[in-house]
């Protein structure tokens, strides 16, 4: 249970094509992740998924079904909110009820359910409040509780994160992947974060103007992103591209080369430059270093205990074998 | 941020919106007032304020003179009737726009508001014939109609905007959980609009219980509600101002106490979604 085929779906909104003609397979148990700039389609995609918006061509099958022209509620399918979309007027128990109540499901199996995903999510406590008494981690957890007392053939998640503070992200991050592994159901996530991609999915999706850039795993479009879009998406600090007669003597229009993968010290290297503003996180150092002759400025990873000053000289060595090119289309040459 | 304001200012302001409300309450007063003097004194010159003769004279004579009760049970019918009836097709309209709006949503609410700047007079001819012709002419049926029908696009105006704030996303999640749109409707739209809905019920009863051009034209004597009543009073033998005054207040007295006790609800339902 829980197999998702996208043939040639495709979305207008009026004359505004979202999504052109798109296929996409998402197998049993997979965790996949939609992931781009914001605009790119991928909350689009995820409500024609789960059925909230009419495909205007193409089709969706589940299970080897076709649920095209299912209403959302028919097509076995659970999703979790951006603005988490709890019903303000029950409690949390009656919340996480609401869907086994849908679905006439008797009053026992009923309770052993919620107590079940209450247990799970640590909401045992709170059944009995609203959810406007809950702070916005437990509210997230009411709403993963709402999808998973049904027993969805696949969970839809967009952007579950957004609204959380950056700790609590972090903490929730996880919990959904321990989740996953312990449901082992499919589940499709849409963010905006590549960092929670990398982090969470078994396969990332990354889309542009509604366009399916690249599907791969997270460290398959690490190492051989297929084109600059996505070179330059994936990866935190973003990788630097160089044009020009530097990018010639690879015999490429353009290189990229990450932030990880360019030495720097004071002693010489292949390219010159000075240093600009520097980032300490502590366990590393982001130097922005602006080489001579170059258009934009690097971006180098560098050991926490690294120490240029602002405006020192420094030398760049690039690591050759990581070296990605690119030719004047901006794919992968 | 809080604007600074001094207790004088703050005196002042709370003196100026007192006059205002007495200003817009005296002349209820001043019915009151009347209703309990007698007819010589209701138009004695000065006119007598708060000393002379209270009397329940006027009240036993209406009382006595018609009978209040049918003329109370109509206007009940009819309050209640056209607001429930309203209702029933109100909320289905309001949600549809509210939540699948068209193209020509805007031009359809602009164009129902519009029917309420038409004067009434202006159609009574077609209508005063059409309930001939239909046979509710003087029926408590036919004026919940036609009051219903009047009071439509305020409800509907009214429910459209309580709508709106409900966001989008809830009854997605409703519709997720495998809810239909009766469900839908029924367990996650209402309980969340219900102060919406319980103050434009309350507005249309006021509305509807206060209508008087339908109300007199459309009813002799079967069906007549208490603006008929209050009207009976002022007759061609001469005005009796202590016996009108009596007959109002008995006809504005339950409304009057019912926005009393509903006047929370009702201030909270038209200022919702003002603040968020």
């Amino acid at each position: 249970m829980g197999r998702i085929t996208l043939n040639k779906v495709e979305k207008s909104f009026g004359d505004v094509k979202v999504i052109p003609p798109l296929d996409l397979e998402i197998n049993e148990g997979e965790f996949v992740v939609f992931v781009g700039p914001s605009g790119c389609g991928k909350s689009t995609l995820l409500r024609l998924i789960a059925g909230l918006e009419d495909v205007s061509g193409g089709e969706i099958r589940i299970d080897d079904q076709n649920a095209t022209e299912l209403p959302p509620a028919k097509r076995g399918l659970a999703m979790v909110f951006q603005s988490y979309a709890l019903y303000p007027h029950m409690s949390v128990r009656k919340n996480i009820a609401f869907p086994l109540r849908m679905a006439k499901m008797d009053k026992a199996e009923q309770d052993r359910r919620i107590e079940n995903a209450a247990r799970v999510l640590n909401l045992t406590d709170y059944l009995d409040r609203k959810p406007g008494q809950l702070s916005g981690g437990q509210r997230q957890r009411v709403a993963i509780g709402r999808a998973i007392v049904r027993e969805p053939a696949a969970f839809l998640f967009d952007e579950p994160l957004s609204n959380l503070d950056a700790a609590l992200r972090v903490g929730m991050r996880m919990e959904i992947s321990e989740l996953h592994k312990k449901l082992e159901t499919t589940m499709v996530y849409v963010t905006h974060d590549q960092v929670e991609a990398m982090t969470m999915a078994d396969k990332i999706v990354v889309l542009q103007a509604g366009v399916i850039e690249q599907v791969g795993s997270p460290l398959e479009l690490y190492r051989a992103p297929r084109n600059r879009f996505v070179a330059g998406f994936i990866g935190s600090p973003k990788m630097n591209f160089v044009e020009g007669p530097e990018a010639a003597k690879h015999n490429a229009f353009c290189i990229g080369i990450r932030p990880e993968h360019i030495a720097v010290s004071r002693d010489g290297g292949d390219w010159v430059g000075t240093v600009g503003v520097a980032e300490h996180l502590g366990s590393d150092t982001f130097f922005h270093v602006t080489c001579d002759g170059f258009k934009d400025v690097m971006t180098i990873r560098a050991p926490g205990d690294v120490d240029f000053k602002y405006g020192d000289r420094v030398f760049l060595t690039p690591d050759l074998s990581q070296i990605h090119k690119f030719d004047d289309k901006g794919l992968r040459a | 941020m809080a604007r600074a304001v001094t207790t004088k200012r703050k005196a002042l302001n709370t003196l100026f919106a007192w006059s205002i409300g007495l200003l817009i309450f005296f002349p209820i007063l001043w019915t009151i007032l009347t209703s309990f003097k007698t007819e010589a004194q209701a138009i004695s010159d000065p006119p007598v304020f708060l000393f002379f003769d209270w009397t329940l004279e006027n009240y036993s004579v209406v009382m006595e003179r018609s009978n209040y009760m049918r003329f109370l049970w109509n206007s009940i019918f009819i309050a209640v009737g056209s607001t429930i009836l309203g209702m029933i097709i109100a909320v289905p309209a309001a949600w549809s726009m509210a939540f699948v709006p068209s193209n020509r949503t805007k031009d359809i609410l602009l164009w129902m508001l519009s029917t309420k700047m038409l004067p009434a007079v202006g159609v009574l001819y077609p209508i005063y014939l059409i309930f001939i012709k239909l046979g509710i002419l003087d029926t408590r049926i036919g004026l919940t109609i036609i009051l219903m029908l009047i009071n439509l696009p305020i409800i509907i105006w009214m429910l459209y905007t309580y709508f709106k704030e409900i966001p989008g996303e809830i009854l997605e999640a409703a519709r997720m959980d495998g809810a239909g749109l009766g469900q839908e409707v029924l367990y996650v739209l209402t309980p969340m609009a219900l102060p919406g809905i319980a103050s434009t019920m309350l507005l249309n009863i006021i509305l509807a219980w206060n209508e008087a051009f339908w109300t007199l034209n459309l009813t002799a004597a079967k069906a007549a509600p208490l603006t008929a009543f209050i009207a009976s009073y002022s007759s061609p033998e001469g005005l009796f101002y202590a016996k009108l005054s009596a007959a109002s207040t008995m006809a504005i007295a339950p409304i009057l106490i019912m926005g009393w006790f509903s006047q929370k609800q009702l201030v909270r339902g038209l200022t919702f979604g003002a603040v968020k």
